[in-house]
């Protein structure tokens, strides 16, 4: 694999060079951006916002809460223990679980989607520099089409290494 | 004043990392020395047997359900504080949220043993995991201690994932600013993180899903914890109220017990740049207020009963007020209602030296609460042919005063090894403003500037 990247110390900077690459015909899937910290605020940061995570901690909940209806349930009816004066199947405490393995299953949904869509653990692929963790923003192009154009996009202001 | 660099936030914040002093051993030692003192005195008990303890008829609960509740409470310092905090995006937060989130995880774990510890048998503790065995014993569901389990349970993998997750990037840096064995098993902690815009919005989503969901297991967690007294008819306990004002004494402590870790942390950690006065100002505030909620709730609860006139009842109410627990309840006040009033009411003594003193007070009076909640209602209830004393014994008090330490020594090693404030969200606070720190007082809470 051949890479061409440069680090920027303003996200400024890298959002200049973000723009020269669109501009060179680059597409945002071809870009390769590592920062040590978000930049919400910045364009080349609000990339793969879309996400099913919410939507997947929600089936985790509902999971949860089927689980715990079930478990609840056979519990109680597989060894019957009358307990003051309460209904065998008593769905008043058994809420109480029902809420708990609720809000497990979401939490556990959640965990589970970030590791996946995040590629959580994996061996650190593609283009990194440590420098990164020291505030300087990567900006990079792997097996770059046209060396000379990828150069001057990434060659602005603000740069520390190329 | 300047503001940090991104460099200095991360050598500032990885300096107790990657440098020890004499002291830190000392202090493990001492604190190490103490903790193994309680798991002898511990094993002492179950050699010799739960006589040992002061407990008995009619008083089966006194120190370590004192302490479960006590430590349960001050797990409320983290994970709902934060949570809270994260979802408003309180910029203040940001230094603090970590140093909160550890404790809830370190107490959580506390406070759970003390259950076991109370069996007096804790071989046989998982009789209360519901799973399906040869010998056809299941768990009632309908018994509050079964609720505990999932409760607590819940809460802690939750807590636990909410503390991990923003450390991944944080064991980063720490995996690319450190070489040998220990950048290797930092960048296994990392587990691969590269710092992608994908990445980090998951990372974000996944936090504000969490917030959401911590919020109310937090707040049933403790409302769970005070349903294994108020569903028992016993004077005093069995209550309405005791769901709320359990969970507003945990939220008071739990705030108490931040105060004092954050204070200690600055002071021996050097993070003076970092947890400034006005962080110590803005708790310093939550906790007057829910000083205040903690005083209604205690005159709500005690005006009901003394109106309501109920003999078995006003026999509780008259020995923690006029009788053999008065000294103990009235400390309680002082230190949970007059101290706090006295201190955090006025501004200039809201200090860092003032919010300390006013928190140390509050977790003295909480524990004391507590002890005044289970104690007692046991100790008087309908018969008074049936009433007992209970005066705890050295194992007890040892026990207590252990994991004390021992919640202290796992504190200094998380923050020896572990970043203590989230080094990546504190930069983020920077991106939004180019003021002063000072300038921006890092939004003090109640106070708008024009």
């Amino acid at each position: 694999m051949s890479a061409i990247y440069a680090l920027f110390t303003s996200p400024d900077a890298a959002q200049r060079a973000v723009r020269l690459l669109h501009a060179a015909g680059i597409g945002d899937d071809r870009i390769t951006v590592v920062t040590g910290e978000p930049f919400e605020e910045h364009d080349f940061a609000r990339r793969d916002r879309a996400t099913w995570m919410w939507y997947i901690a929600a089936a985790g909940g509902f999971a949860g809460l089927a689980f715990a209806a079930w478990l609840a349930r056979l519990t109680e009816l597989a060894w019957p223990l009358p307990t003051g004066n309460m209904p065998i199947v008593a769905w008043w405490p058994n809420l109480i679980i029902m809420f708990e393995l609720t809000m497990l299953g979401g939490i556990l949904a959640t965990v589970v989607t970030l590791l996946v869509t995040a590629k959580l653990p994996s061996k650190r692929a593609g283009i990194y520099d440590p420098a990164v963790m020291d505030g300087n923003i990567l900006i990079g192009i792997e097996n770059p089409p046209d060396v000379a154009t990828v150069e001057r996009a990434l060659s602005g202001g603000d740069i520390t290494r190329l | 004043m300047s503001e940090p660099t991104a460099r200095t936030i991360s050598d500032d914040l990885l300096r107790p990392l990657l440098r020890t002093s004499w002291r830190f051993y000392l202090l493990v030692a001492f604190l190490g020395g103490i903790v193994l003192t309680g798991l002898c005195t511990w094993i002492y008990q179950m050699w010799m047997g739960f006589g040992m303890t002061g407990i008995n008829n009619p008083i089966f609960w006194a120190f370590y359900i004192t302490n479960f509740v006590f430590w349960i409470g001050i797990s409320h310092a983290g994970t709902l504080i934060s949570a809270i905090l994260r979802l408003v995006n309180a910029g203040w937060r940001r230094p603090v949220t970590r140093c909160a989130e550890v404790i809830t995880v370190f107490a959580l774990m506390i406070g759970a043993m003390f259950p076991i510890i109370h069996l007096g048998r804790p071989w046989l503790f998982f009789w209360l995991v519901p799973y399906p065995n040869q010998r056809m014993i299941w768990p009632n569901f309908r018994s509050p201690l079964v609720w505990d389990f999932f409760a607590i349970n819940t809460y802690l993998t939750g807590s636990v994932l909410f503390l991990l997750l923003p450390m991944i990037p944080d064991f980063a840096l720490v995996r690319d600013r450190t070489i040998g064995l220990r950048s290797r098993i930092y960048g296994a902690l990392a587990l691969g993180w590269k710092g992608t815009p994908k990445q980090w919005h998951r990372l974000e989503s996944a936090m504000s899903i969490m917030a959401i969901a911590i919020i109310p297991v937090a707040v049933s967690v403790h409302t769970v914890v005070s349903f294994d007294f108020s569903m028992a008819p016993v004077p005093m306990w069995h209550s309405t109220m005791f769901g709320p004002y359990f969970v507003a004494g945990a939220i008071f402590s739990g705030i108490a017990a931040l105060i004092i870790a954050m204070a200690a942390l600055r002071k021996f950690l050097h993070l003076e740049a970092y947890l400034h006065p006005v962080h110590f100002q803005n708790l310093g505030k939550l906790l007057l207020m829910m000083s205040l909620l903690w005083a209604y709730f205690v005159f709500a609860e005690r005006l009901t009963i003394w109106y309501g006139n109920d003999t078995a009842e006003v026999a509780v109410l008259n020995v923690t007020q006029q009788g053999s627990f008065a000294p103990l309840y009235w400390t309680m006040v002082v230190c949970n209602f007059v101290l706090p009033l006295f201190i955090l009411s006025q501004k200039r003594l809201r200090t860092i030296a003032g919010c300390v003193i006013a928190a140390c007070g509050v977790c003295v009076g909480m524990w004391l609460e507590r002890f005044l909640i289970v104690v007692p209602s046991l100790g008087h209830k309908f018969l008074p042919y049936a009433w007992g004393h209970y005066r705890p014994r050295p194992v007890e008090l040892v026990i207590t005063i252990s994991t004390f330490a021992a919640m202290t020594l796992l504190y200094t090693l998380f923050s020896k090894f572990v970043p203590i404030i989230s080094i990546w969200e504190l930069k983020v606070g920077g991106h939004d403003v180019h003021e002063t720190p000072l300038a921006r007082s890092e939004h003090a809470v109640g106070e708008l500037r024009p």
